[in-house]
């Protein structure tokens, strides 16, 4: 019995070694690309606004990767059996960083007022929303007008910031002095930013978890030129290159370097997806024994390994395996030529030209647009590149004016919010390169995702979204390509960096240096 | 002074019997126009042969990514940053690059040969109007003016070739214009003018033959500078996307240099030597055709 006491206690200990007990102190630079116009997160949704100021503001939830929700500013939440009332309990001593009390006053003011007028992404779910109320200094209700599945995937920081209902009350919200020194609850106070050059952040001492954060600073640092930032990453002036901001060849360079740590983590929520638009309005796209084929022609496994260095997934259809209610039970379209040109037989394809348009985001999205073509050409498809800039590329797809069009759009975590957007027949309108640009119209298709968005329960959720993406990847209204990974690149003695489905945007508050 | 010479050399050398062999034996002189000549002739038997050498398109993955060069049967060159054959872009780029000279270098001496003809033999308001109307086209820098062409136009080899067309005359107008103005006041004009032939006879008949000879001079650097001209074009992004040119291979190599050195330096020596030999044969030519300097060297 002694001995199993001990041999618990020495098990014990080596647990313990390997989850080291965090340091307090140190500073870590971290590159910003590009410059955010704003750091006031309630009013700016760009990316770079987001990563840093998602360390200054808070949202009442955090998501962890498999975005089960975790306390942020509220400490315990319920849900009602009917799916309509949510109630938050929220932290008792978080205080905004200029020292007034945190309270459901706060929260009322920035959902219902502050955000409904700012924010266009989350409006767009408030219609859900009957009542917020304060039920106490502590609680706050929110009341449904019908069950909203994905309404608990709302409060991250991005998409439901706090903001300080004593600063913005009664003032006009965009130009507000105070939105140059944004005051937000988070783990950090911004203290200093120089244009052009940095971002700097002090360590909230007063921050409501105890003994969080453990970093003193943080220094954003502004580097214009990709090549310039892998340098400093490599010379040492910057500890953190964020998903995204070097180009993908220098990705291999930079990781084998030693004490350089590499994820992939830290998009689950956004659940970047990337699809080519098929166009189904004229020509053999509207055949979908042509989609069919295009799905088959492409080696989507190279394109991950080659353009993309190894990181991502090949997407199996519309909802990326890392957003919720996602199914693998779908005809799988593997590697397949001489599939494709079967197909191609079989519907007698003549040999009408077909023009994709790349995406103009860089050499990555530049290669990738040749290896497909390259592909689909294999099989006998006539295709041509346009060649394009971000405006062309814009027009193109919003006045659906290609055959195949590269693109990839966030999920926002839940099919409802991020995914039936792009698949609907009510989001198909001339002038945005965002909703429904392929044209794809199926009743069966609309009658599922609102049915989806609206039941309660998971399992009924999880049902009828199964059942949606077996009928559209057999139709192939958009020809996937990848779930894309935007690898952060940190050096290894910064611990616990990426933990939350957001990465660093709110990573800042869990990270230490173990130097 | 010079083109008056080089005018009535021409016509030497079209009118004489011999006038080929005594034209080889005054380019030969100039042992680097020789050598200019042979590369030239490899690229273009590269050109030609691109299709039977290397029968797949260039854009084809055939092995892995980033092979260095001789490190691999059949892939003398390598691989590029998809896998793709660099030794079958080189030779179909040696394709675009001189279809691209040519046929630029051609619609510009189109435009700018009659274009100088006219305001050198008329002069009086037609000059002026020409010369205005030239003015304006060389008041822009010649590569800005190309990239704004080519990016309004969206980027095709037809609109390539246009856009260095409509850069590279203007220099071809003011040469003709001024060899045409030099030629009008000489008595063969006179004694034809007197046998009652038309201007256009004239023109056409009498004085454009005797200014051939520095056209086709300038017309072998045009050719050269529209290679340079594309390639840059293609390494900004801004080539054809469905053709595989030299300048598109530098472009798309250029980020990856400190890993694989030799996806821009080879393109990147097709490019110098094509150039240097045309330029090399541009110089032969001018001492050729140029019959002080040929007189000069006996």
């Amino acid at each position: 019995m002694k001995n199993l006491l001990l041999s618990a206690a020495s098990l014990a200990l080596v647990a313990g070694a390997a989850l080291a007990e965090p340091q307090r102190g140190g500073r870590v630079d971290v590159v910003i690309q590009p410059e955010p116009p704003g750091l006031m997160v309630g009013l700016l949704q760009n990316a770079p606004v987001q990563m840093v100021a998602g360390n200054i503001y808070e949202g009442l939830l955090r998501y962890d990767a498999d975005l089960a929700p975790q306390p942020g500013l509220a400490r315990e939440w319920e849900v009602s059996e009917d799916g309509l009332v949510y109630t938050f309990r929220l932290a008792e001593n978080a205080r905004w960083h200029d020292g007034e009390p945190f309270t459901a006053e706060d929260v009322v003011f920035s959902v219902d007022v502050f955000l409904r007028e700012t924010h266009p992404r989350l409006r767009a779910s408030l219609v859900h929303v009957e009542t917020i109320e304060a039920v106490d200094d502590h609680t706050v209700r929110f009341t449904l007008n019908n069950p909203f599945g994905p309404f608990l995937g709302l409060f991250e920081v991005g998409t439901m910031p706090m903001v300080p209902k004593h600063i913005y009350e009664g003032t006009d919200f965009a130009n507000n002095p105070m939105n140059d020194t944004p005051i937000g609850t988070g783990p950090f106070r911004f203290n200093e930013w120089v244009q052009g050059s940095h971002i700097h952040l002090v360590r909230n001492d007063d921050y409501h978890v105890e003994g969080m954060p453990y970093l003193d600073e943080i220094f954003w640092r502004v580097i214009p030129d990709a090549a310039a930032r892998a340098v400093a990453f490599e010379t040492g002036q910057v500890d953190v290159l964020p998903g995204g901001s070097v180009e993908n060849f220098d990705v291999p360079r930079l990781t084998a370097m030693d004490g350089v740590c590499v994820t992939g983590g830290g998009w689950e929520f956004f659940g970047p997806h990337s699809w080519m638009w098929i166009n189904l309005r004229e020509g053999p796209t509207t055949d979908v024994r042509f989609r069919r084929a295009i799905m088959h022609a492409m080696d989507r496994e190279f394109a991950r390994d080659v353009v993309w260095n190894g990181f991502g997934r090949v997407a199996s259809g519309p909802v990326s395996s890392s957003t919720r209610f996602f199914s693998d039970d779908v005809t799988i379209y593997d590697y397949d030529p001489d599939k494709a040109r079967a197909l191609l037989a079989e519907m007698a394809y003549d040999g009408t030209p077909i023009r994709l348009v790349p995406l103009p985001y860089g050499e990555t999205w530049q290669r990738w647009g040749e290896a497909v073509r390259q592909n689909l050409l294999d099989v006998g498809i006539n295709v041509e590149l346009v060649a394009t800039d971000v405006a062309g590329w814009n027009q193109r797809t919003s006045e659906w004016d290609f055959d195949l069009a590269f693109t990839f759009l966030y999920q926002f975590g839940d099919p409802a919010l991020g995914v039936a957007r792009t698949y609907v027949s009510t989001n198909i309108a001339k002038g945005s390169p965002w909703n429904n640009v392929s044209g794809y119209v199926n009743e069966e298709v609309d009658r599922l995702f609102a049915e989806a968005a609206v039941a309660v329960g998971d399992e009924a959720r999880q049902a009828l979204y199964d059942e949606v993406q077996r009928i559209i990847v057999d139709d192939v209204p958009v020809a996937w390509l990848l779930e894309l990974e935007f690898p952060t690149i940190y050096r290894c003695d910064l611990e616990n960096l990426v933990t939350t489905a957001i990465g660093v945007n709110d990573g800042f508050r869990d990270a230490w240096l173990s130097r | 002074m010079t083109e008056t010479l080089g005018g009535a050399g021409g016509l030497a050398a079209s009118g004489a019997p011999s006038g080929a062999r005594a034209f080889w034996r005054r380019f030969a002189r100039n042992r680097g126009a020789v050598v200019g000549l042979a590369l030239l002739a490899v690229v273009v038997a590269v050109a030609l042969a691109a299709p039977l050498i290397y029968p797949e398109s260039p854009w084809r993955m055939v092995q892995r990514p980033f092979l260095p060069p001789f490190a691999h049967d059949g892939l003398p060159l390598g691989t590029d940053t998809l896998g793709r054959n660099v030794a079958a872009g080189l030779a179909h780029g040696a394709r675009v690059s001189l279809v691209v000279g040519l046929v630029s270098t051609l619609a510009a001496l189109a435009i700018g040969v009659p274009l100088g003809a006219l305001a050198g033999y008329f002069g009086g308001w037609v000059d002026e109007i020409a010369m205005r109307f030239t003015e304006f086209f060389q008041t822009i820098p010649s590569f800005a003016l190309a990239i704004v062409l080519v990016a309004i136009f969206q980027p095709s080899l037809g609109s390539i070739v246009a856009a260095i067309a409509i850069v590279s005359w203007p220099p071809v107008a003011r040469l003709v214009r001024a060899e045409v103005m030099t030629l009008r006041t000489r008595e063969f004009v006179d004694a034809a003018r007197l046998q009652g032939l038309s201007d256009w006879r004239i023109l056409t008949g009498q004085i454009l033959p005797n200014a051939v000879s520095p056209i086709i001079v300038m017309a072998s650097l045009m050719v050269a500078t529209a290679i340079l001209l594309e390639s840059s074009l293609s390494f900004l992004g801004l080539g054809d996307p469905n053709i595989m040119s030299w300048g598109f291979m530098i472009g798309a190599a250029r980020t990856v240099i400190r890993t694989a050195w030799w996806l821009s330096f080879f393109p990147g020596v097709a490019i110098l030597l094509t150039v240097l030999a045309l330029n090399l044969i541009g110089e032969g030519l001018n001492d050729a055709l140029n019959p002080r300097l040929a007189r000069g060297g006996r």
